[in-house]
């Protein structure tokens, strides 16, 4: 089945999420959409999957306009989408929660007999492993997501909309879900494939469109570098791989000795671990997501409750202070999450970047905030870390992923720190935030910092980090050099030394 | 640009809100007067008689609650604010209890509590003002914080079990509000707050030097009260826009785990959030002691403390706000008794037109649908948390 889009448009307020833009998807395609975050492709997809409507514009399938005003309409001409964030139910099993919402029943009874039989049918067909009977919360994530497949495939799919499927799955399960799009290309599935990621685009796509703030600016082949693709998306030169110079590792500056931390029922989970980072380099702690990496920095914050062992900075024990006192002990903590732990989305950018520190001179006095104070900081750092906002008087809601992150950042790296704590600094950022956040991390590495680093990304590990510490259900599994390649690496972090 | 679509949105809003609720009830009142409806057979006569109908209920309203024509007539012009005396009378505890639910809403915490909290304010001043026989201007002083002192550690007990257990404010709150209700029926009956000679649940008046000031004369009951309650509103203001303690409440109230990230102490602010509520709501209790009633008695607190959730809403969680809801409600309250012995309209029609008024806040698209108001990007809609807050 062939999918062609004609002028679609769509508008939200003053933005143009899309500009007229047109896409041909051949059978049996895999047709990559690159993008950055915001650039549209998520608007597009979200049109021809019916949970939006253009403003103008047709949809072809096969020759053919068709009207999709809602997910079924799609669903009846064979478009099939699998989300970011899967749509399953964990206490349901595999069977049900693929027949959900089109359950047969035999007296009163639900039945699921056929659809397990239908189940194993397409995944004989498609070479997939996968047990109808599992419980969803049991399995894997690149399991759970196969269910999604396989549920798109169930109600005849034959052009399916991958959005981002890449972006919670660990290395190999990446390279088995690019290999499952190879197969069912070969079964004349056509495919539309959401990312931002080159190298997967690279690797699988037989096209490739480039979307960049609602408009195709480019349609390129796989062979195209993946210096031109991000080029092309960012619309400008960009540096992907920032230059790591030798800088001077001095003492120890961070040194976790036995920690151990424990979930709410009394699980360890994190186990005896030992940790040492030096000023002036970059520790990386990669691992798939889940493996305690969360709990670990939440810990050294002393935002963990039940832990044991000791976390020293600068031979100053600080396990069980308050996190003030954490934090003024010369740490800078850039949170996994800025929505919901970095930032305060109703709060204005110049209010967010004194979190920290507005009850200290020269914010406040005698108990009174210093309004020409506070707004002569936020001015100087939204010149400083580039932060794009009409206003320092601009709630934090307003700006954009990259510009939240910028917020932050500033408001940690300004403050002066032995330690710079980044959790996942940018997960679900493009690529040109990316730049200037790996740029900023190792600024501070070469001023003499200590820089924890917290990545699922390889890529990024690989780039940034002097040392790696591969964290696999709660302990260090081993620690390698940068030089380490991306298959050994990835093999640790599925648990193999 | 943003900052003056806000306020403007704030202020368009519960205006429209006031509007279309006064319009239904108008229609209410209409509808359910079997006089107006008996000629509905003919329209001409049916809508003279709904006019004026209206027209003379609401005129009531205004008369009882801010200025009466007909008793300036008789006496001076100055006699005919009495109605807008006893409005401010109403509206100062109002403002108190409005404010303390105010605070906890910015903080991230829903105070019910502030009946309680208003019960023991009362109880403090009653006391220090029967008992004891200090000099003007300081026994109104003692006696006042006497009350707050006695309503901070009533609100900060709910505070530290929150902080300390986790148990949710809104129901330790509600408990502590029958506990409150109970325990001055129970004090009313004890020797040390019964009045002498009597013995209905009624405590001595407090004497005349621990009364607050009557501002224009014996014949007005206005009292030095709305100075204390607008102070309030004043500080109120200054802490939560212009204090560091301010900027931790609200970065706790907006996103607590990016305040505690940041290195706040949630139990600090949810503790002193709740003193604070609780010596407002008490400061409430104290003022409508020694200012309106001089007596204790077991009904001191009405329902003052669960109005002061319906205007902290109004006010939209501002200080200012809350004020302005406070007045509204209580010239509503005072214009009511009016509109029924002047009109002879049932006077639940005004608990009709709070409640419309509350609704149409509460559902702002409601009232923008149909007034065609753009949506800004500052929208602000305030909802308390659920359970897990």
């Amino acid at each position: 089945m062939s999918l062609e889009l004609k002028a679609i448009t769509k508008t939200f307020g003053d933005l143009t999420a899309n500009d007229s833009i047109d896409l041909k998807v051949a059978k049996g395609e895999i047709h990559a959409i690159l993008g950055e975050n915001g650039a549209g492709k998520s608007t597009l997809m979200n049109i021809v999957y019916g949970l939006l409507q253009a403003d103008s514009g047709s949809i072809w399938v096969d020759g053919n306009e068709v009207k999709i005003n809602e997910p079924s309409d799609a669903l009846n001409v064979g478009i099939g989408m699998v989300h970011q964030h899967f749509m399953l139910v964990p206490v349901f099993t595999v069977a049900e929660n693929i027949v959900l919402g089109h359950e047969t029943s035999k007296r009163g009874l639900l039945s699921l007999t056929e659809a397990k039989e239908q189940i194993n049918k397409i995944a004989t067909e498609f070479k997939f492993e996968i047990n109808p009977d599992d419980l969803i919360e049991n399995l894997p994530v690149g399991v759970q997501q196969r269910v999604e497949i396989i549920r798109a495939l169930m109600y005849e799919a034959k052009v399916l909309i991958l959005d981002e499927p890449t972006a919670v799955l660990t290395p190999q399960e990446t390279d088995e879900l690019l290999n499952m799009m190879k197969i069912l290309k070969a079964k004349g599935t056509s495919i539309i494939f959401i990312t931002h990621k080159l190298r997967e685009v690279k690797a699988v796509a037989d096209k490739i469109t480039i979307i960049r703030l609602g408009k195709v600016v480019g349609i390129a082949s796989p062979s195209t570098t993946q210096e031109e693709l991000a080029n092309l998306m960012v619309g400008r030169p960009v540096d992907l791989s920032p230059n790591r110079s030798i800088s001077n590792v001095g003492a120890n500056v961070l040194s976790v000795t036995n920690l151990n931390i424990y979930d709410f029922a009394g699980r360890a989970i994190i186990k005896n671990l030992n940790l040492d980072i030096k000023a002036g380099e970059i520790l990386a702690i990669a691992g798939v997501q889940g493996n305690g990496q969360t709990e670990l920095v939440r810990a050294i914050m002393n935002l963990e409750e039940n832990t044991t062992g000791s976390v020293k900075l600068e031979e100053v024990e600080i396990l069980g202070k308050s996190v003030n006192q954490t934090l003024d002990s010369g740490i800078a903590y850039i949170p996994e999450s800025r929505e919901v732990d970095g930032l305060i989305g109703s709060f204005t950018i110049a209010e967010n970047l004194i979190l920290d520190t507005h009850d200290t001179k020269p914010f406040a006095s005698f108990g009174q905030l210093s309004a020409t104070d506070i707004a002569s900081n936020a001015t100087a750092l939204k010149k400083e870390f580039d932060i794009r906002a009409q206003s320092i008087f601009d709630t934090a809601n307003s700006l954009s992923g990259g510009n939240k992150q910028k917020v932050v950042l500033a408001r940690e790296l300004s403050r002066t720190v032995k330690l710079v704590v980044a959790a996942q600094p940018t997960r679900g950022l493009d690529v040109g935030s990316i730049e200037f956040v790996h740029e900023r991390l190792l600024a501070e590495r070469n001023a003499g910092r200590a820089v924890l680093l917290i990545s699922t990304e390889l890529d990024e590990v690989t780039a940034l980090a002097d040392r790696i510490a591969v964290i696999y259900r709660g302990e260090i599994l081993g620690v390698v050099d940068s030089s380490v390649t991306r298959e050994k690496l990835g093999l640790m972090m599925a648990g193999i030394k | 640009m943003v900052k003056i679509e806000k306020i403007k949105n704030n202020i368009v809003l519960p205006i429209y809100a006031f509007i279309f609720a006064f319009f239904i009830g108008g229609l209410v009142i209409v509808f359910s007067d079997p006089e107006v409806m008996s000629n509905i057979k003919s329209p001409g006569k049916f809508l003279t008689s709904a006019g004026a109908k209206i027209g003379n209920a609401y005129l009531a309203v205004f008369q009882g609650s801010i200025y009466d024509i007909n008793l300036a007539r008789g006496e001076s012009f100055f006699k005919g604010f009495y109605p807008l005396s006893e409005t401010i009378v109403t509206a100062t505890p109002l403002i108190l209890t409005g404010l303390a639910v105010t605070l906890a809403f910015r903080s991230g915490l829903f105070n019910i509590g502030a009946q309680g909290q208003f019960i023991f304010g009362a109880i403090g001043a009653s006391y220090v003002g029967f008992h004891f026989d200090l000099p003007p201007v300081i026994h109104p002083i003692a006696s006042i914080l006497a009350g707050v002192f006695l309503a901070g550690i009533y609100g900060g007990i709910v505070g530290l079990l929150k902080a300390k257990t986790g148990a949710h404010e809104v129901i330790v709150t509600i408990m502590l509000n029958y506990v409150a209700g109970f325990f001055i029926l129970w004090l009313l009956k004890t020797t040390l707050f019964l009045r002498p000679g009597r013995i209905d649940p009624i405590a001595p008046e407090v004497s005349e030097n621990s009364r607050l000031p009557l501002l224009l004369g014996k014949d007005l009951r206005i009292h030095a009260g709305i100075f204390i309650a607008l102070l309030a509103a004043l500080f109120v203001w200054w802490l939560l826009a212009k204090s560091t303690l301010g900027f931790k409440f609200r970065a706790v109230g907006s996103n607590a785990n990016a305040a505690r990230s940041a290195g706040i102490s949630i139990p600090f602010v949810t503790t002193l959030t709740m003193v604070l509520c609780g010596a407002l709501a008490g400061l409430g209790g104290a003022v409508h002691v020694l200012g309106t009633e001089h007596a204790l008695t077991s009904g001191i607190g009405g329902s003052l403390g669960f109005d002061a959730i319906t205007v902290a809403l109004l006010g939209r969680a501002a200080p200012l706000g809350t004020v302005v809801a406070a007045f509204l409600f209580a010239a509503l309250r005072t214009g009511g008794v009016t509109l029924q012995s002047n009109t002879g309209t049932p006077a639940e029609i005004i608990q009709v037109i709070q409640a419309l008024i509350v609704l149409f806040i509460a559902a702002p698209a409601l009232v923008k649908g149909i007034f065609r108001l753009k949506n800004t990007s500052a929208e602000k809609t305030l909802t308390a948390k659920g359970w897990n807050g």
